[in-house]
C-alpha cells in the first residue's frame, strides 16, 4: 500500500519536477505504454491467453475518433465509445471460435486477424487507406482535446491508468479473478471444478479489448494522426507483449514496471543511434522476449518474488 | 481462357512451395503441440542464404538450394537445443513468446544487415519460358514447383516408410512410450526442427529464383503457413500438401480477379472463416 501511494505521488509530481518538453514526452509515452500493457495483461497475463495481435483493438480505438472527425467533423472524443463497441465486437469474433480450441489457436488467430485488418485498412479509402487520417489541427473548443502543452494529456493518461489498475486490483479479489488464474493454471482442472472456462476467457478478452481501444483513442487524440502502421502494425502488439512480460505477466504492477524500464530505454537507444536505432531497438526487443521466455517467463515480478525473501532472511539474521 | 489456365498453373506451382514450407510447421505442431511463429523467418533466411551463395560463390539452383537447406537445418537444430527444448514444458506464455521473440530477432536482424530494400537473385540458368500446349510457364517456376512437390512427398514418405521417420512419429504419438522403446525424444525433436527449418530454407531458395523479396516477407509466409496448416489439419503432411495447393490457387485467382493487393486479404479472411467453421481442417477429425 505504501509503495502504491509513493508511486502515485511520484507520477502526480513528475510534470511539476520535469516541466521540460522532452521529459514530459517520455512521461506521456510511458503512461500510454503502461495503459496498453495493463490492458493486454488482463487476457495475456491473468488468463494466460497470449494475444500477439492486440494492435487490432489499439488500431480500432485510434482510428474511430479521427474517423468521426474526418467524415462528420464531430469532436474526436465521440469516436471513443464507438471504438470500444467495435473492439468488443472484434473480441467476440476472435474469441468465440478460438476459445473452444487450445491456446495456440487464439494466438495464431490474433496475429492473423490483426494483419488482415491492417491490410484492409491500408487499401480502404473510407479510412484513409495507406495515408491515414488526421485530427483537428487547431482545437475548435475544449471538447476537441487538442492542447498545446503535454501536461493535460499527461494527467488524462494518468487517470486512465489509475482507473485500469484499480479495476485490475479489484478483479484480483473477485471470483472472476480466481477463475482467470484457475484457467491459466490448468484449463481442464478449472473446467472440472465448474469454472465456465470459455465465457470467462471471452469476458477477459472483451475487458482487455475495451481498454486497449481506449489506449488507442488516447494515442490518436493526442497525436492527431493515425496510419495503418502506427495503428495496426505488429510492433504495436510487440510493445504491449514485451512490456507486460518484462515486468511480469499476470501481476498487477508488472506492466507498469515494464513500461518504466523499457520506454526510457527505447528513447535512449533512439537518441543514441539516431534514425538507424529503431531497427536495433526491435532486435533488442526480440532478444529480450526470447530471454524472458527461456529463463524467466514470470518476468521481473517472479524474479523479485524469488530473490526478495533471501534478502529478508539475511536482514533477520 | 489461356490466361486463366496460366494463372491456375502459376498458383499451383507456388502452392507446391507453400506446401513444402508448411509441412515443416505441421510436423512440429503434430509432434510437440508447438507453434513456431518464426517459421516464415526461416523461409526468409533461406532466400538470403541463396542470395549470399550466388553472390559469393556462384553456382546454380542446386548449389544454393542445398546450401539453404543445410544452413537452415543447422539453425533449426540450434534453435531447438538452445531454446525450444527448455520452454516446451513451461507455461503457454513462454512457448508462444519464445518463437515470437525469435521471429522479431531474425526479422529485424535481417533488416539491419540487408536493409529493407527489395532484392532478387541475378538471372540463373533457369531463365526463359516454356510453352506447354499454349500455356506459358516460366521455366524457373516450373522447376521450383515440381522440386517442392517432390520434396514434400519425400518428406511424407520419409515419415511413413523409414525407421527414422517411424521413430519421429512414435515420439509424436506418445513421448513416454517412445522413450520406453529406446527412442530418444530429444534427438527426434531436434531432427524434426532441423527438417522443418531445412524445408523452409529450400522453399525460400526456390522462391528466390523467381520472386523478389525483402526481410518483411517472413511475416507473410509465416501467416500463409498458419492458414495452410489449419486448412490441412494440424500434424498432417498430406493435408499440408493439398492445402498448400489450394491456398496457392486461391491466391492466384484472387490476385487475377480482384487485384494483387487482395491476395493476402482473401487468404487471411479464409483463415478467420476456417477457425469459425472448421478449425480441424480438411482432413482433420473433429
Amino acid at each position: 500500500m505504501k509503495a502504491a501511494i509513493a508511486l502515485a505521488v511520484v507520477f502526480v509530481a513528475y510534470p511539476l519536477v520535469f516541466p521540460n518538453a522532452f521529459y514530459l514526452d517520455i512521461g506521456v509515452a510511458l503512461l500510454l505504454a503502461a495503459i496498453s500493457a495493463c490492458a493486454w495483461n488482463i487476457v495475456g497475463g491473468y488468463a494466460g491467453q497470449v494475444s500477439v495481435g492486440h494492435c487490432m483493438f489499439f488500431g480500432v480505438g485510434a482510428y474511430l475518433p479521427l474517423l468521426v472527425y474526418h467524415h462528420w467533423q464531430l469532436p474526436p472524443i465521440v469516436g471513443v465509445p464507438v471504438g470500444i463497441a467495435v473492439s468488443l465486437l472484434l473480441a467476440i469474433v476472435v474469441g468465440m471460435p478460438t476459445f473452444r480450441l487450445q491456446g495456440h489457436y487464439f494466438s495464431m488467430a490474433t496475429i492473423a486477424v490483426a494483419e488482415l485488418i491492417r491490410l484492409v485498412v491500408g487499401t480502404w479509402d473510407f479510412v484513409g487507406a495507406a495515408i491515414g487520417l488526421q485530427g483537428p489541427a487547431v482545437g475548435r473548443g475544449w471538447y476537441d482535446l487538442t492542447f498545446r502543452s503535454e501536461v493535460p494529456y499527461y494527467y488524462i493518461f494518468l487517470v486512465t491508468l489509475a482507473v485500469l489498475l484499480l479495476i485490475t486490483w479489484a478483479i484480483e479479489r473477485t471470483r472472476f479473478g480466481y477463475y482467470l488464474r484457475a484457467i491459466k493454471a490448468g484449463e481442464r482442472a478449472a473446467r472440472s471444478l465448474g469454472v465456465p472456462v470459455r465465457r470467462t476467457k471471452l469476458y477477459a478478452l472483451m475487458l482487455s479489448a475495451a481498454f486497449t481501444s481506449i489506449a488507442g483513442s488516447l494515442y490518436a487524440i493526442k497525436t492527431g494522426f493515425i496510419d495503418p502502421e502506427s495503428g495496426f502494425g505488429i510492433l504495436v502488439s510487440v510493445q504491449m507483449v514485451i512490456i507486460a512480460a518484462l515486468g511480469g505477466a499476470g501481476s498487477l504492477y508488472g506492466p507498469l514496471v515494464g513500461a518504466i524500464i523499457l520506454i526510457p530505454l527505447q528513447t535512449a537507444t533512439n537518441t543514441w543511434f539516431g534514425g538507424g536505432g529503431t531497427g536495433l531497438t526491435y532486435i533488442l526487443y526480440g532478444g529480450i522476449i526470447v530471454l524472458i521466455a527461456r529463463f524467466e517467463p514470470g518476468g521481473l515480478h517472479d524474479m523479485w518474488e524469488r530473490i526478495a525473501p533471501k534478502f529478508r532472511r539475511r536482514d533477520a539474521a | 481462357m489461356m490466361l486463366l489456365l496460366q494463372v491456375i498453373v502459376g498458383g499451383l506451382l507456388l502452392g507446391a512451395i507453400y506446401a513444402l514450407f508448411s509441412s515443416g510447421l505441421t510436423l512440429i505442431w503434430g509432434m510437440m503441440n508447438f507453434i513456431n511463429f518464426a517459421h516464415g523467418e526461416f523461409v526468409m533466411l533461406g532466400m538470403y542464404v541463396a542470395l549470399l551463395v550466388v553472390v559469393w560463390l556462384g553456382g546454380g539452383p542446386a548449389v544454393f538450394g542445398f546450401a539453404a537447406a543445410f544452413a537452415l537445418f543447422v539453425l533449426g537444430v540450434l534453435v531447438y537445443v538452445s531454446l525450444i527444448r527448455h520452454v516446451t514444458r513451461g507455461p503457454m506464455l513462454a512457448q508462444i513468446l519464445s518463437t515470437f521473440g525469435l521471429a522479431l530477432l531474425l526479422r529485424y536482424t535481417a533488416f539491419w544487415i540487408f536493409s529493407a530494400n527489395v532484392v532478387s537473385l541475378p538471372q540463373t540458368s533457369l531463365g526463359g519460358t516454356l510453352n506447354i500446349a499454349g500455356i506459358l510457364v516460366p521455366t524457373a517456376q516450373l522447376v521450383a514447383g515440381i522440386t517442392a512437390a517432390v520434396l514434400t512427398i519425400a518428406m511424407h514418405l520419409f515419415l511413413t516408410h523409414t525407421t527414422m521417420g517411424s521413430k519421429l512419429l512414435a515420439v509424436a504419438e506418445d513421448r513416454n512410450a517412445a522413450m520406453l522403446m529406446g527412442i530418444r525424444p530429444d534427438r527426434m525433436q531436434a531432427l524434426a526442427w532441423g527438417l522443418a527449418a531445412a524445408g523452409a530454407g529450400i522453399a525460400g531458395a526456390l522462391m528466390a529464383i523467381s520472386y523478389p523479396w525483402s526481410p518483411s516477407v517472413g511475416e507473410t509466409f509465416g501467416l500463409t503457413a498458419f492458414v495452410v496448416v489449419t486448412l490441412g489439419g494440424f500434424g498432417s503432411v498430406p493435408g499440408a500438401m493439398y492445402a498448400g495447393l489450394i491456398i496457392g490457387l486461391i491466391q492466384a485467382l484472387s490476385a487475377f480477379y480482384l487485384g494483387p493487393i487482395y491476395k493476402d486479404i482473401v487468404v487471411y479472411a479464409l483463415f478467420a472463416a476456417l477457425l469459425w467453421f472448421r478449425p480441424q481442417g480438411l482432413l482433420g477429425k473433429a
